[in-house]
């Protein structure tokens, strides 16, 4: 099965949400989202995986596989843990440069920049930083691998 | 039935409390949220303006905005007139017994900050204490924390038990001769817990402490009168009080304000300046350097009006109503915790679903139309004596109604079910 690409991967998600009329079953599904996401075991809810956030706790962790990061990541709000879903749907499973090059428009597309702004309120920029980060330092491994 | 009850109260004045004429003098409130009525019960947080605020702050701005003291000019002096008359206001409004302890700030964290700096810097040396409460917001635990610091004095807390109370005989015996200061919450702003803050007032001044107490979340729940209190410094913020933003009052004993340094220097807060040396003002000019916030002078006094209009009898009889009924309704849906369970509380309602986030709850809530505010509430050391990330906190004015209660706690139902699907 061909993957695809962050940009339509971006665009599946912006089409999905424009079925749902209101804000009560846009969070709804986000909620959906959330659930079908496989927790993180209990041991990796540890500090050094946390990502700052001032109302929720969210854990994210990275591996590389065959050049591409592959994120799990859970939180203790079941919506921060359905928006987390959209994030590795369309960030994970990709190499560093193709996160590092996203422009991750869906998220102000379906609206969510607005109705989550704050970055204390929910971690969610946090964790897109914590993300790309990640996407940063495989990319410097790589690099020094291959030199 | 409690509807109309509520709606038509006969206040001790004789006055008529109708809640839908109320409600008309507060435009935000008929604004839609999500296509539904905005139902606003983050009042601790701030409160809404009713009109007469918004027109007074507009009024200044469209005929006499200039700059006070020293105009010669007739604007100037109105502003000038303006600004005396708030200060006359807040002066009759907290009865003190003069108009030079009313020190305008930029609300009652500057106001907290301007006693710290100012009182504290002078009067707490090593080996000092400082007493604060478990349930005092960040603006008055922080302060002192930073004076206890470069004083190498003591911070220590006042506990409060399961309640939400705090905890009397443990204040009595951290009372001690060390301690300098006492600084406590009239209301807490995150559990409602009104503290019998005339007691402690009498404790520490039989210890010889001075006494501080953050009014902010209580000036317009209930009548302040510092006198009766005795509290040497009151401080509050006008947003709380449906007044503007970026406009406090600290109010202080006069004798204490004449003997403390300036907080901030400048303009204004001087009387005679030369290279060599400035002589300082007399209070309450000596705290205010700079140019004033004559807009929020005006708009406190125009607030402060409103509360003396409506009466703080009546407001404190809806709010208790309103705290009374969403207390009873809540009750009854399961896994809701209240924290906070203080005999005497004003109207702030916060708590905890079982196993559930509090933001995902206010998210939630949002989607009614609903505003309430999640989270630790800059209270976070109380947040952790109760083993709490956060609460939902709903709050709770005057001009809000029993049908808005049922509204919110209908949201929250369908929030809970929603959540735990």
């Amino acid at each position: 099965m061909e993957t695809k690409s962050i940009a339509e991967t971006e665009s599946e998600i912006i089409e999905e949400f424009s079925f749902f009329p209101d804000w009560h079953d846009k969070y709804e599904y986000i909620i959906e989202l959330g659930k079908k996401l496989k927790d993180i075991p209990e041991d990796k809810r540890v500090n050094e995986n946390k990502v700052k956030g001032c109302q929720s706790s969210v854990w994210l962790i990275s591996d590389l596989a065959d050049g591409k990061i592959i994120f799990t990541a859970d939180s203790d709000s079941v919506i921060v843990k359905g928006l987390i879903a959209l994030l590795i749907r369309v960030l994970s499973h990709r190499t560093p440069d193709e996160i590092l090059e996203a422009k991750l428009e869906f998220i102000d597309a379906i609206g969510l920049k607005q109705h989550l702004a704050g970055t204390r309120a929910n971690g969610l920029a946090s964790m897109i930083k914590q993300i790309r980060m990640y996407a940063l330092a495989y990319k410097a491994k790589q690099e020094q691998l291959q030199n | 039935m409690r509807l109309t009850l509520v709606k038509l109260q006969t206040t001790l004045t004789g006055k008529i409390f109708d809640v839908d004429r109320i409600r008309d003098d507060f435009p935000i409130l008929s604004r839609k949220i999500n296509g539904k009525p905005l139902v606003y019960l983050d009042n601790a947080a701030t409160s809404q303006k009713p009109i007469s605020v918004i027109n007074a702050i507009t009024d200044y701005y469209k005929k006499y905005n200039s700059n006070i003291h020293r105009g010669v000019y007739s604007i100037s002096i109105e502003a000038n007139e303006a600004y005396e008359k708030a200060k006359e206001n807040i002066r009759a409004f907290i009865n003190a017994g003069d108009v030079r302890e009313i020190i305008f700030t930029r609300g009652t964290t500057e106001a907290i900050n301007l006693v710290a700096y100012s009182y504290g810097f002078t009067h707490v040396n090593e080996g000092d204490e400082v007493l604060i409460s478990a349930m005092e917001h960040h603006a008055n635990i922080v302060p002192w924390q930073v004076l206890c610091q470069q004083k190498n004095a003591k911070l220590k807390v006042i506990p409060v038990n399961s309640k939400g109370k705090l905890e009397m005989e443990e204040f009595k015996r951290l009372l001690t001769p060390k301690v300098k200061i006492v600084a406590v919450c009239h209301i807490s702003n995150s559990l409602g817990t009104i503290n019998p803050v005339k007691e402690v007032i009498r404790l520490a001044h039989e210890n010889g402490s001075v006494v501080l107490i953050d009014g902010a979340q209580a000036i317009h729940h209930t009548n302040v009168d510092v006198c009766d209190l005795g509290a040497d410094f009151y401080a509050f913020s006008g947003h709380k009080m449906y007044g503007p933003m970026g406009i406090g009052v600290l109010y202080g004993k006069a004798e204490l304000l004449e003997a403390m340094p300036p907080y901030q220097t400048g303009g204004d807060m001087i009387s005679s300046v030369s290279f060599e040396k400035t002589i300082y003002n007399d209070i309450p000019l000596k705290f205010e350097a700079g140019t004033p916030n004559v807009e929020g002078t005006v708009g406190i006094s125009a607030a402060i009006d409103y509360i003396n209009e409506v009466g703080l009898d009546s407001i404190h009889k809806q709010e208790s109503e309103l705290l009374d009924y969403a207390t009873e309704k809540i009750n009854q849906i399961e896994g809701v915790r209240i924290i906070g369970t203080a005999q005497n509380k004003a109207s702030v309602l916060s708590f905890v679903v079982n196993g559930l986030n509090a933001l995902d709850i206010g998210i939630m809530l949002d989607t009614y139309g609903v505003a309430v505010r999640t989270g630790q509430h800059c209270t976070e050391p109380l947040m952790d004596i109760f083993g709490i990330p956060g609460t939902v906190r709903a709050s709770f004015a005057f001009y809000n109604t029993l049908a808005e209660v049922d509204i919110f706690i209908e949201a929250l139902k369908s929030a809970i079910s929603t959540l735990k699907r």
